[in-house]
């Protein structure tokens, strides 16, 4: 009995494992993707890189303007976030199993989660274009249409896992619905929910460099302008910018974490 | 007079199964009795229904002379600041401090607005003070719940339960998640509870043990039906064996699991 356990997961190991190669091997095949070609090309896009896609001392005049193009895109992204996190919280109180009024909610607040999430940022930034054309709103409602989506679904899961046993106690002493929300289910689940929001900021930073692309605002454009006039020099100052943004960002959220958890 | 009186509760989840088959039996005022029976037996839901965080499916609970099945939302929030109750996992919000998780008792005696605020007057907060005091946790008031050991949380949450002043405390479980010297200091605390002010309480216990040394009156529930209704004196070792028996009439199997465990 105990060595039949042994062989199926080995037996489930090697179907799965031959089925990858195959799902490779396949569209491999199918793309008529050559391999060889695939792999020497990167050591000269490399090469290539190396060679001209670096900040030179013309280009560092351009940084005032790139940190200008830069505020307003890290602005951007926390608006758009903060923004969004307020609905998705009101969304997630209503839609969660533990708080929900009824049962229908859940669904409503689920679909609205999946729709908005399952819409691809760039699509939602091409949409949105043909509403507002290339502004500042364009890039906003993109990011706050992701990021809705996202984190009602976070919000939803946090609140089903920390809420269910709090929410009991204090209906069970009596108190009304809005009471239980404010003081047990939101105290309870806010660590996790400023988790992710700043995860959400974090990622609304880095998207909003492409929804900047296609938007014409931001640093984003700043990177389209310079690359499209083959200042590579400037360009390349643009992407480094934006790496250290993220990097510090990353590192303020990860401190804000350390505080709250 | 009873204060408690169930006749015929029944309950069904799904199915055919049912979780309580026609249980009926009274608790007189300053009463305390145990709820004992193996895992799935219905203890929990029994506890549940009393308040109506579970929805009975046919049967009558009546609560110091009201029928608490027929009552509207506003009247068994009424009904459920008079009956407090306290959880195995003990259901604290483990972020906020031992008071603010006290005085949560109180909430169902607020407006929605002043419970959203979490304003408490004086008043209760010099009862919640009393009645920490009263537990041994004055070293603990403004610590997090988080920090608190097992037996303290539940310490915690006895004090939740007592700032309702209620009249009567439902127990689910309360020392299965304790060890041996934690669960006795709980035990000790809820005798005197019943012994010096006089309350009435019901327990449900794993252990029977505890039930013989604590309690006034023991219900032994087996797969949703009441087998035993009696003093500890009454409960011999063949009674026991009838409610932890899996089949009706095995009864030998209570022996096997005691070698088991």
């Amino acid at each position: 009995m105990q060595a039949d356990v042994f062989t199926r997961r080995r037996n489930n190991a090697l179907i799965f494992f031959a089925l990858l190669a195959i799902l490779t091997a396949g569209s491999i095949i199918i793309t008529q993707y050559d391999v060889q070609k695939g792999f020497t090309s990167i050591a000269r896009a490399l090469i290539w890189g190396a060679s001209n896609f670096y900040p030179d001392a013309r280009s560092l005049t351009k940084l005032p303007d790139i940190l200008v193009k830069l505020r307003e895109t890290v602005l951007m992204s926390i608006a758009a976030t903060s923004v969004a996190a307020i609905f998705s919280l009101l969304l997630a109180v209503a839609g969660s199993r533990t708080t929900r009024i009824c049962s229908s909610f859940t669904v409503i607040a689920r679909g609205i989660a999946s729709f908005f999430r399952n819409v691809p940022l760039v699509a939602w930034a091409m949409i949105l274009m043909l509403a507002f054309s290339q502004s500042s709103l364009t890039g906003f409602l993109a990011l706050f249409f992701g990021s809705l989506g996202f984190l009602t679904r976070a919000f939803m899961e946090t609140i089903d896992e920390v809420g269910e046993n709090t929410v009991e106690a204090l209906k069970s002493t009596g108190a009304a619905y809005f009471p239980v929300i404010f003081q047990a289910v939101l105290p309870a689940s806010m660590p996790q929910v400023v988790s992710w929001l700043l995860f959400m900021v974090e990622t609304n930073i880095r998207d909003a460099t492409l929804v900047g692309l296609l938007t014409g605002t931001g640093i984003g454009f700043s990177f389209d302008v310079y690359y499209n006039a083959f200042n590579y020099h400037a360009a390349s100052l643009v992407v480094i910018v934006i790496v250290i943004t993220v990097l510090i960002v990353e590192m303020v959220s990860n401190g804000v974490r350390r505080v709250i958890l | 007079m009873a204060l408690l009186e169930l006749k015929n509760v029944t309950k069904y989840y799904s199915g055919t199964t049912p979780a309580l088959a026609g249980v009926s039996f009274s608790v007189n005022d300053g009463e305390f009795v145990s709820v004992i029976g193996s895992s799935g037996s219905g203890k929990s839901t029994l506890l549940r229904c009393i308040n109506r965080m579970v929805e009975v499916t046919s049967g009558e609970i009546s609560f110091g002379g009201v029928v608490v099945s027929r009552l509207g939302k506003k009247d068994l929030r009424k009904v459920r600041t008079k009956i407090g109750m306290i959880f195995q996992q003990f259901n604290l919000v483990d972020r906020m401090s031992v008071i603010e998780n006290v005085l949560h008792g109180r909430l169902g005696y607020k407006s929605t607005l002043a419970g959203v605020l979490g304003r408490y007057t004086h008043e209760e907060k010099w009862q919640a003070l009393k009645v920490i005091q009263m537990l041994g946790l004055e070293q603990q008031v403004y610590q997090r719940c988080d920090q608190l050991s097992g037996g303290q949380k539940q310490r915690v949450g006895i004090a939740r339960a007592l700032v309702q002043n209620p009249k009567m405390i439902l127990c689910d479980e309360p020392i299965a998640s304790l060890d041996p010297r934690s669960a006795k200091i709980i035990m000790d605390h809820l005798r005197s509870i019943c012994t010096d002010i006089g309350m009435t309480l019901v327990i449900s216990l794993h252990q029977v043990d505890m039930a013989l040394k604590y309690t006034d009156r023991i219900i032994g529930l087996n797969r949703g039906v009441v087998v035993f209704d009696g003093t500890p004196g009454e409960l011999t070792s063949q009674r026991s064996a009838e409610i932890y028996a899996r089949e009706p009439k095995d009864v030998n199997i209570n022996l096997g699991e005691r070698n088991a465990s």
